[in-house]
């Protein structure tokens, strides 16, 4: 949702930071490197599951009560309670969870239990709307990639002109709304005045969003919308940065055609930047998917969150995003690799 | 900040601003009607003493935007003054601290906070704690303060090298003196900058739980809630969404364009002092 205020001023943009970790002779300085970050990963998913169990248990609400209801029976309240383990303490409930999780199991909704589904565990629940989410947040980034690292490269290459005006100020005014704002606008565009593309993107039940592209249309520009100014601002930083590098000014007055010197010297040096403004922007994307699929009623994660929030499904609501904060480490390990691979600079510094 | 209004589009943002807070706070006393009575049929496009139509249980859209201004930007607002005082606090701590494990530890659980989308672990403590205004006003400043805690770090620790610093800590200036009449002062501008930017995060995060319903509660009348209770009436009365989208969208890029524009000036000015 706003990755852009995380943003420290303060910091160089697009600094890899890599550890300074001393290597064994034998061990490969990527393969170490990569084991630390899966090593701080994990960890951080560990500090996450204690934040996000905390968040939902600091108030003794009583979660059986809530997701029967005021009419429920005490006796029906007492077996809710004792079935989902409510009766022991916060320290024990963590250690379930967590035990669970090991298992590879998310645990039981609440609401499922109450309702005495046959199913009731969150790990079928959370399956196709996973998937669903994923096809819409792979599909917004392919496109997105492609187009910010354009937008910011022009942008800077003009910077000072009107082309880079336009950008600018265009990713400004669209990168201040928020996403249901720009949903809004466009359904009202697309939908009321053009009767193009659908208001919704309902997916039946044991189908594709892929079987039917057109409602794809709407919820994919929304999201593009709101990610593509913050990363093709990121990109254009980058590349305005790399341009006031020495090696940059040498290779100009070595005679080097003004293509080349962009292409070897300016956007190579500008990569490892991009590449982070990238994973920030597919984070910002997932934030913002949440929103997204609520405009559009589409059946992913983020509606079943909204959804089980509105229940006061405790369970499922810690099991989405505890995945959502797994998908979100796993982005930052992949960047990070991207980055060693494709700056040769950088790997050395490894060791 | 006069600052910010040195350049065009601070200038744009001040006026669009001024027209938006107008609205808010003015439009209360000036809405033709309750917002919780119907004046005509549900979803109706406008009509004699609704010019900008019903909602759809009929309501007039018109006085329910002149009154769906004041709970995001209080809200917003209480909770940007919370985000600070939790983020003055545990920053310049962190950095003056000569004990560097309170420093590590602290740093280490800001860190951990910005691992998440600040929408979701709002969306996962609503689902713990239930809604409410203070719930919202804690909450969004509980996700913001970490990011902004990092900023004020990172000042004060540039600050920090500086000799009136040293010369405050050896003539015996105690810890909260020392943020206050040394530290402060000297960050300020800094601060500013990035309030602009917090102030639209946490009007983004307001207005899209109001939005997804488990912020302001019908009722009530509010922009976000707004565009998602009159979905239903999409094709009878669009303009019962469009006239609180544009409210929103008039806020939010104000608020963007002032704080992009005093965060220019000071880059401009150097430090901005």
């Amino acid at each position: 949702m706003n990755a852009e205020l995380e943003q420290d001023p303060l910091a160089p943009v697009g600094v890899a930071a890599p550890p300074a970790a001393r290597v064994p002779r034998g061990s490969h300085p990527v393969l170490r490197f990569l084991l630390r970050r899966c090593a701080v990963g994990f960890l951080t998913l560990a500090a996450v599951s204690v934040i996000l169990f905390a968040a939902t248990n600091i108030l003794p609400g009583d979660v059986a009560q809530t997701v029967l209801g005021k009419e429920a029976t005490p006796e029906r309240v007492a077996a809710l309670r004792s079935e989902l383990h409510l009766n022991e303490s916060v320290v024990a409930r963590y250690g379930h969870w967590v035990e669970g999780l090991v298992q590879g199991n998310l645990g039981d909704s609440a609401v499922q239990v109450a309702q005495n589904a046959p199913d009731p565990s969150v790990g079928s629940m959370i399956a196709t709307p996973l998937v669903n989410s994923l096809i819409l947040a792979l599909i917004a980034s392919i496109l997105i990639i492609p187009l910010a690292l354009v937008l910011g490269t022009i942008a800077a290459l003009r910077a000072g002109k009107s082309t880079d005006y336009a950008v600018s100020y265009g990713s400004l005014i669209l990168g201040s709304l928020p996403e249901f704002v720009v949903g809004t606008f466009l359904i009202l565009l697309f939908f009321n005045e053009l009767d193009l593309y659908p208001p919704v993107a309902l997916v039946p039940p044991g189908a594709s969003p892929l079987d039917n592209p057109e409602a794809l249309v709407l919820p994919l520009l929304t999201l593009l919308a709101a990610s593509l100014p913050f990363g093709a601002r990121q990109v254009r930083a980058g590349v305005v940065e790399s341009l006031k590098e020495d090696y940059v000014t040498v290779a100009r007055l070595g005679g080097i055609p003004e293509r080349r010197v962009l292409s070897r010297y300016a956007l190579r040096n500008a990569l490892p930047a991009s590449i982070q403004a990238f994973a920030q922007t597919i984070q910002y994307l997932f934030g913002g998917i949440i929103v997204v699929e609520a405009v559009f009623a589409y059946p992913g994660l983020g509606n079943l969150l909204t959804n089980a929030v509105l229940t006061r499904d405790v369970t499922l609501v810690l099991a989405i995003a505890l995945v959502i904060a797994a998908v979100f480490v796993v982005i930052n390990i992949v960047a990070d690799l991207l980055v060693v691979f494709l700056v040769p600079k950088l790997r050395t510094g490894l060791k | 900040m006069p600052a910010a209004l040195r350049t065009r589009r601070g200038v744009l943002g001040i006026i669009v601003l001024a027209f938006v807070l107008a609205v808010a706070f003015v439009g209360p006393f000036v809405a033709p009607h309750p917002i919780d009575v119907p004046v005509g049929p549900p979803g109706s496009g406008p009509i004699p003493g609704a010019p900008l139509g019903t909602d759809f249980l009929g309501r007039d859209v018109l006085s329910r935007v002149l009154h769906g201004g004041v709970s995001v930007l209080t809200v917003a607002a209480v909770s940007v003054l919370l985000t600070y005082a939790l983020a003055l606090s545990i920053g310049m701590f962190a950095a003056l601290t000569r004990r560097r494990w309170l420093d590590t530890l602290l740093m280490a659980t800001v860190e951990v906070l910005i691992v998440l989308p600040p929408l979701l672990l709002l969306l996962v403590l609503i689902s713990g704690v239930g809604t409410s205004t203070a719930v919202m006003v804690i909450g969004v400043a509980l996700v913001l303060f970490p990011g902004a805690a990092r900023i004020i770090r990172a000042a004060t620790l540039e600050v920090g090298t500086t000799g009136y610093i040293e010369s405050a800590i050896s003539r015996g200036e105690r810890m909260p003196a020392l943020m206050r009449r040394e530290v402060l002062p000297n960050i300020t501008p800094m601060v500013l900058a990035d309030g602009g930017v917090r102030f639209l995060g946490a009007i983004f995060l307001v207005a899209s739980l109001n939005f997804l319903g488990v912020g302001s509660q019908p009722p009530s009348a509010d922009w976000g809630l707004m565009i998602s209770e009159n979905r239903q009436i999409l094709q009878t009365n669009p303009l019962a969404l469009l006239a609180p989208a544009t409210m929103l969208a008039l806020l939010t890029i104000s608020v963007n364009l002032l704080a992009d524009s005093y965060a220019h000036t000071l880059g401009r000015s150097g430090a901005g002092r």
